[in-house]
């Protein structure tokens, strides 16, 4: 009972077990010679989905029907936008990121108004959006290919004491975050707001604030993992954002987060964007086709969800 | 009792977004006002259609299905290959993924898992399957199927009539027949299902299985008209379908569904796309329009809600 009890209070755990677990898989099959330079990719692949996937985490937190589906499109346009303005030229770079930041918070503006005033459901709200934000990156830029600013090029691909920048910043996001979600107050406003909203509207806590705040920083977190992205695969391309639909919201089912919103997990996104990552490089390393890659990826997310899955109807 | 009931009205602005935007067609290129025409508007709202009507199957018991588009596809697939070079074991197929649906409601209600986790991991699956059949788009529809879709019956062309024969079943199956009842009460108040005497159980996996039947018809239809297919031939459908039910006055939690909303908004998806190539607007901001259209139809709801929530059912 006491093992049980444990599980309940980590629901993290099994997407750090699984994502260790695959890593072991993998280099078992190189003989080990490629377990440094796996967890390298891991980690800087990982930070993209980290980043989303902390947007989104919030987000699908607020309660049920809570999703944010314009996460790819805030991706293509902040970084096809921010690319263009900065034209290669390292001294607008801070330009860039300021006009990326703006993107993010406009589209998490408009998100919010349409879910508010309209009272549209969040999925189509966020869907309907993400049509208009997508052709606007098509229109502004017709999918041409401008290079980043040499300098953000150099820190989105280079390593620091062996571990990718990405990580860093990824961590860094993280922190706040978790500071934010357990020690301060927006946190705990978030997680009532998606235990019960009438609750929480009665015992004062500013319901449409933090929901409109949560959207906020779910744009701005999709714009900044946009610019990144953009910036360390050497251009905005528009279909960039695409895997990142479905992704961050695995990422953050995986990581014990409740999809019924209301519990939020933060440590779990990151053993989930490993986890996620290391099962696709795993599936290469033994030389599986495009079919059986996809195939057994959702078969073994499907486990691990079965797996973790905390309470079997009596 | 007043003829208006909120079920009816909710079916109002459904309707009425469609019959704006078919005389908008019709004003801007009246060529469309024909057999043929309105058959090449309708044609690809079918298989819309059907998927449209499986979501909503999902969507009745409080589920979502983020599966939808490459399920289709990948029945598509096999009805380009297998149903067309081996009947039967394409039949054995089919029937074997209706078989994996009724298992996920099972899974899912057992396990208390979310549906959208595990419906977006079986999109994988049925991804990886879908590459795997057909690593190339190929294949050839089978003769019947094709015939089905492109045969030309007296006065109304094919397209409506599989509109309203789909809008008509699936309206019997979920607002008339004892299933429909217990499968929306299921969607409503789970408990006050069981104390009544029903298996919860059976009836989410009944309302899987039959989601999984309109799918399965969805991926025939879809073929019967490109006459091949290929891996990513439906994906666009899970969010058409979700968008579908919705604007066809659908909601996500509490088994309120309109089945012949959903055939409406599937219609209304599918001639917004062409309503935008007849105003010429620039191919860049196509998407974006359709996002536009569909963020107006359903603000007129709210209009909508505001006066049943005056009238409080």
């Amino acid at each position: 009972m006491s093992v049980v009890r444990a599980l309940y209070a980590k629901p993290w755990i099994w997407s750090f077990v699984a994502a260790i677990g695959v890593w072991l898989v993998t280099i078992a099959f190189t003989g080990g010679s490629s377990a440094g330079g796996l967890a390298q990719a891991a980690l800087t692949f990982a930070a993209f989905s980290i980043i989303v996937g902390i947007g989104q985490m919030f987000v699908i937190t607020l309660g049920p029907g809570n999703v944010d589906l314009s996460i790819p499109a805030t991706m293509t346009l902040a970084g096809t936008v921010a690319l263009k303005i900065m034209d290669t030229n390292d001294s607008l770079i801070l330009v860039g990121i300021l006009v990326a930041l703006a993107i993010g918070l406009a589209i998490g503006v408009i998100n919010y108004g349409l879910i508010k005033l309209l009272r549209i459901p969040p999925i189509i709200a966020t869907l309907s959006s993400s049509f208009i934000i997508q052709s606007a990156a098509i229109s502004y830029n017709r999918g041409i290919r401008i290079k980043p600013p040499a300098a953000l090029a150099e820190f989105t691909t280079a390593t620091t004491l062996g571990i990718p920048n990405l990580a860093y910043f990824a961590l860094l996001v993280s922190a706040v975050a978790w500071v934010a979600l357990e020690k301060g107050i927006y946190g705990r406003w978030v997680s009532a707001v998606g235990q019960n909203m009438r609750a929480a509207r009665m015992a004062g806590v500013p319901v449409d604030g933090v929901r409109a705040g949560t959207y906020l920083v779910c744009a701005v977190l999709a714009s900044l993992a946009g610019l990144l992205l953009s910036c360390f695969s050497g251009g905005a391309a528009l279909n960039m954002g695409a895997e990142y639909l479905l992704t961050s919201i695995a990422v953050v089912v995986i990581g014990g987060t409740a999809v019924a919103g209301g519990f939020a997990n933060i440590p779990g996104i990151w053993g989930a964007s490993l986890f996620l990552f290391l099962v696709v490089s795993m599936l290469n390393t033994y030389g599986a086709s495009a079919g059986i890659r996809l195939l057994l990826t959702g078969v073994i997310i499907i486990a691990v969800i079965i797996a973790a899955s905390r309470s079997p109807r009596a | 009792m007043n003829w208006l009931s909120a079920d009816r009205l909710r079916l109002v602005v459904p309707a009425l977004s469609l019959a704006v935007l078919l005389a908008a067609v019709f004003w801007i290129q009246p060529r469309a006002m024909s057999y043929t025409g309105l058959n090449l508007l309708f044609n690809l709202a079918v298989p819309i259609a059907l998927a449209t009507i499986a979501q909503m199957l999902i969507m009745t018991v409080n589920d979502l299905d983020l599966s939808m588009g490459t399920f289709v596809s990948f029945t598509a697939c096999v009805t380009a290959t297998f149903l067309q070079s081996n009947p039967l074991l394409g039949v054995l197929i089919l029937a074997g993924c209706v078989g994996v649906y009724a298992v996920l409601g099972v899974v899912i209600y057992l396990r208390n898992l979310p549906s959208i986790v595990v419906t977006l991991g079986m999109s994988f699956v049925w991804g990886g399957l879908a590459v795997l059949l057909l690593p190339a788009p190929g294949g050839v529809a089978p003769d019947w199927i094709r015939a089905v879709m492109v045969s030309k019956p007296p006065f109304v062309p094919m397209a409506i009539i599989a509109s309203v024969l789909i809008a008509a079943v699936a309206h019997w199956i979920v607002i008339r027949s004892a299933f429909g009842v217990v499968i929306r009460g299921v969607g409503g108040n789970e408990r006050s299902v069981t104390r009544a005497g029903w298996s919860v159980l059976r009836a989410r996996a009944s309302a899987y299985a039959l989601a999984g039947v309109f799918a399965v018809l969805a991926g025939m239809c879809l073929v019967g008209l490109t006459t091949s297919a290929d891996a990513n031939i439906a994906l666009r459908y899970t969010l058409l379908s979700i968008a579908g039910v919705i604007l066809g006055g659908g909601e996500f939690v509490g088994g309120r569904v309109s089945p012949i909303g959903a055939v409406i908004g599937a219609l209304t998806l599918t001639l917004a796309a062409s309503f935008l190539s007849f105003l010429k607007i620039s191919p860049d901001w196509q998407i974006g329009a359709q996002g536009a259209i569909l963020i107006v139809v359903l603000a007129l709801r709210l209009v909508l809600n505001r006066h049943e929530g005056r009238t409080a059912r």
